[in-house]
């Protein structure tokens, strides 16, 4: 049996942003969920939005003494010399892994079965790095970086995600046979850290043929890992033929800090008709803060709410429009919490 | 351009490089259809040398090059590079001694041929010359390794441009430019500003710009969403496999490639599958289309619908069929059976 230790109960303090968009219905949502459940948790709200230069120094320093945020999306403005908020938020973090759990739910068909895997992305360089210049007019440069340190540690992040879950083969995904050097890196260090773990299957593929290979054959794929870009790809590929961005759960983490989030399309914010009439589907950030309370170490209240979320998609109690419904982030709320046992 | 006053009676010269593994088996059903259906072409066929020609630096000689620079059409088979130093690509050197800038590949869902997703009608189109393919990499310090992406405005607007005229032509209605300029602002900002400056001589065109993640999920979703794509190097060797995907597989996708001066190269998609190679199991289907798409370059518009009639009717009754489409038919059966439909 379980002794809580002193002080084991205590609430614990999340830091919210609420973001932009269809964010604050979403995290709304689950602000109710566990308001109702009574979670030992309580959130302290930030006002963060996507155009801002910079995340305010009060949030950043909530989330270094929280260590733990849940977040909507922020909006990426296009090309106005604004970098993302949401690549700023993991790279002060260092937030170098990116999880998106892609799979199947009972009772909602999907033109795929038995797709059930888990993307894990470097987060912190690749195509990401920001490093872009004008050579001359009319030639621009974009540096991809690919480092032996950032590339050891996804995959053996990778590796003992797969290990610890019991999952039985970590793919790496790569253009080596274009990039040598780069994603050649890449690959030698997964390679490297696939020797650790012999009870592991490793293998690799290239990336056009993995997205070809996802829509035709999804069920051969388990734990993927992959560089920045590959991964933002191959995520959104999966969590479309499992279902949809709305319904996958995710989050970035690192060795100090989380933050969970929507999985796939965490930059995606909807558009004015799903916020105008508040239809946003809260699954995905629902299943993203199941995954946050087992982070805190309280699985039973992460277990009441995800069986309670999988309950309603099951008896297709009421479904968001993406899902071919016209139910309300409202309805979909109030149906888990009448789920929850 | 001067191709449009060729008559039947003067027979129109393309080059055909069969190419390596499942190649010539492939190219062997395209000039039996092409005999069958009395396509006025006379093939000079070129085959990958077992030298590196100096003058290429690559086991395709001078001559071949030479031979499509003449013709301004062409077919080629897939091309095995065979792994060593000294010698490049040989896929990389056509595209670059071709300057082979635009890579077309049509993918639609072959009527009574079932597939998950079946109401797939779209064009990709993908610049072929720049982007991530440059080639240059570098070590920094140990442990740290740059590749650069590059590009430039003239590359940018020429593909753009012929997305939008491709389009325009070909009687489509939009075009949506992929990117994920929201990351890499400068590179794929230029490649957006350059789509936008080509859409707008274009008004009856409507124009978009999709980022690429949300495009992959959009289009394992719906993918009747989209009509002609758009995009930088990479997107397109992604994008365009994963709709390939969709409707059945690399062989049923041809594809084309455009260069400068009018020069059009067509070639299937798929490589040399050396695992059936010599097998008589091969599809021809992807490399027939490829030259159906090559004949409608040359404007010989009604042989290329019986060539594609022919091929689409035998997939869709279904009596013969190669094995990657779960049937028993050998490359030779399923060539003479479209040959009887044309
Ligand atoms: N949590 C969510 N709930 C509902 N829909 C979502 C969610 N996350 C992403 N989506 C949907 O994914 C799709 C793509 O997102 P995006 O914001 O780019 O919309 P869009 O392409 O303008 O959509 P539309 O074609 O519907 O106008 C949208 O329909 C978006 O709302
Ligand atoms: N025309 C075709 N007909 C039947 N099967 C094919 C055809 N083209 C490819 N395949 C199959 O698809 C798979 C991938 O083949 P492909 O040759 O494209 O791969 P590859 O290993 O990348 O070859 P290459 O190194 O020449 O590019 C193989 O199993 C092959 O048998
Ligand atoms: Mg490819
Ligand atoms: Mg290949």
């Amino acid at each position: 049996t379980y002794m809580p230790r002193p002080g084991d109960g205590d609430l614990r303090p999340v830091t919210l942003i609420p973001g932009d968009g269809i964010g604050p219905l979403v995290t709304n949502a689950v602000e109710q969920v566990m308001e109702a459940m009574h979670a030992p948790v309580y959130f302290e709200r930030y006002d963060v939005h996507g155009y801002m230069k910079e995340v305010p120094r009060e949030v950043m320093e909530s989330i270094l003494k929280n260590k733990v945020c849940l977040k909507g999306g922020l909006m990426t403005p296009m090309g106005g010399g604004v970098s993302s908020l949401n690549v700023q938020l993991r790279k002060e973090l260092d937030l170098y892994a990116s999880l998106v759990n892609c799979f199947n739910f009972p009772g909602l068909p999907t033109r795929h079965e038995n797709v059930d895997i888990v993307v894990i992305r470097e987060n912190t360089e690749g195509e990401y790095s920001g490093l872009e210049h004008e050579v001359v007019p009319g030639v621009v440069e974009s540096l991809k970086v690919i480092s032996k340190f950032s590339s050891e540690r996804i995959a053996k992040y990778a590796f003992e995600y797969a290990y610890l879950n019991n999952r039985k083969k970590v793919t790496a995904v790569h253009k080596a046979n274009i990039m040598k050097l780069a994603d050649g890196l890449f690959l030698e260090s997964c390679r490297e850290v696939a020797t650790q773990y012999p009870n592991i299957q490793y293998n690799e593929v290239i990336v056009d043929n993995c997205c070809m290979q996802l829509v035709s054959k999804p069920e051969q794929f388990d734990v993927m890992v992959t560089p920045n870009l590959y991964g933002n790809l191959v995520a959104n590929t999966a969590a479309g033929i499992a279902g949809g961005t709305g319904l996958m759960p995710g989050g970035n983490v690192g060795y100090d800090y989380a933050i969970f989030e929507q999985g796939a399309s965490a930059g995606n914010v909807g558009n004015e008709k799903i916020v105008e009439g508040k239809k946003a589907n809260p699954v995905a950030l629902l299943l993203s803060s199941a995954m946050m309370l087992r982070h805190l170490q309280f699985p039973s209240f992460a277990d009441r709410l995800e069986s309670a979320v999988k309950r309603v998609i099951m008896e297709d109690k009421c479904r968001t429009k993406d899902l071919g419904g016209d139910s309300t982030t409202q309805d979909v709320v109030d149906a888990v919490i009448s789920f929850l046992d | 351009p001067f191709r449009a006053f060729s008559s039947a009676a003067t027979p129109i010269r393309a080059t055909l490089f069969p190419g390596d593994g499942i190649g010539p088996e492939i190219a062997e059903s395209v000039k039996q259809v092409f005999r069958t259906a009395d396509v006025p072409i006379e093939w000079e066929e070129h085959y990958v040398g077992d030298q590196i020609d100096p003058r290429t630096q690559s086991f395709l000689t001078w001559e071949s090059l030479e031979s499509v620079r003449r013709n301004g059409v062409g077919l080629k088979g897939p091309m095995a590079t065979p792994i060593g130093k000294g010698h490049r690509s040989l896929n990389l050197t056509l595209r670059k001694e071709l300057n082979l800038y635009a890579n077309v590949r049509p993918c639609y869902s072959l009527p009574g041929y079932k597939t998950r997703y079946d109401n797939v009608n779209l064009i990709t189109i993908r610049e072929n010359t720049e982007g991530e393919y440059s080639g240059l990499e570098h070590q920094v310090v140990r442990g740290v390794v740059e590749s650069l992406k590059i590009i430039t405005r003239q590359a940018s607007l020429r593909v753009a441009e012929y997305a939008f005229h491709y389009a325009k032509t070909h009687g489509r209605e939009r075009v949506s430019a992929i990117h994920k300029a929201n990351i890499m602002q400068k590179t794929d900002g230029l490649f957006l500003k350059c789509c936008r400056e080509v859409a707008e001589k274009y008004p009856e065109i409507k124009y978009e710009e999709v980022v690429i993640d949300n495009c992959c999920m959009m289009l394992v979703k719906n993918p009747a969403l989209f009509d002609v794509l758009v995009m930088p190097n990479l997107y397109g060797d992604i994008i365009s496999d994963l709709c390939a995907g969709l409707i059945g597989g690399l062989g049923l996708t041809p594809s084309c490639n455009i260069g400068e001066g009018g020069i059009a190269l067509a070639e299937a998609v798929h490589g040399s599958a050396p695992d059936i190679a010599g097998k008589n199991l091969a599809n021809p289907t992807a490399l027939l289309l490829s030259a159906v798409t090559m004949l409608r370059h040359l404007k010989l518009h009604d042989k290329a619908d019986r060539i594609q009639d022919a091929v689409l009717n035998t997939i869709s009754e279904g009596k013969y069929r190669t094995a990657d489409l779960g049937g028993s038919s050998s490359t030779t059966e399923f060539t003479n059976a479209i040959c009887d439909h044309i």
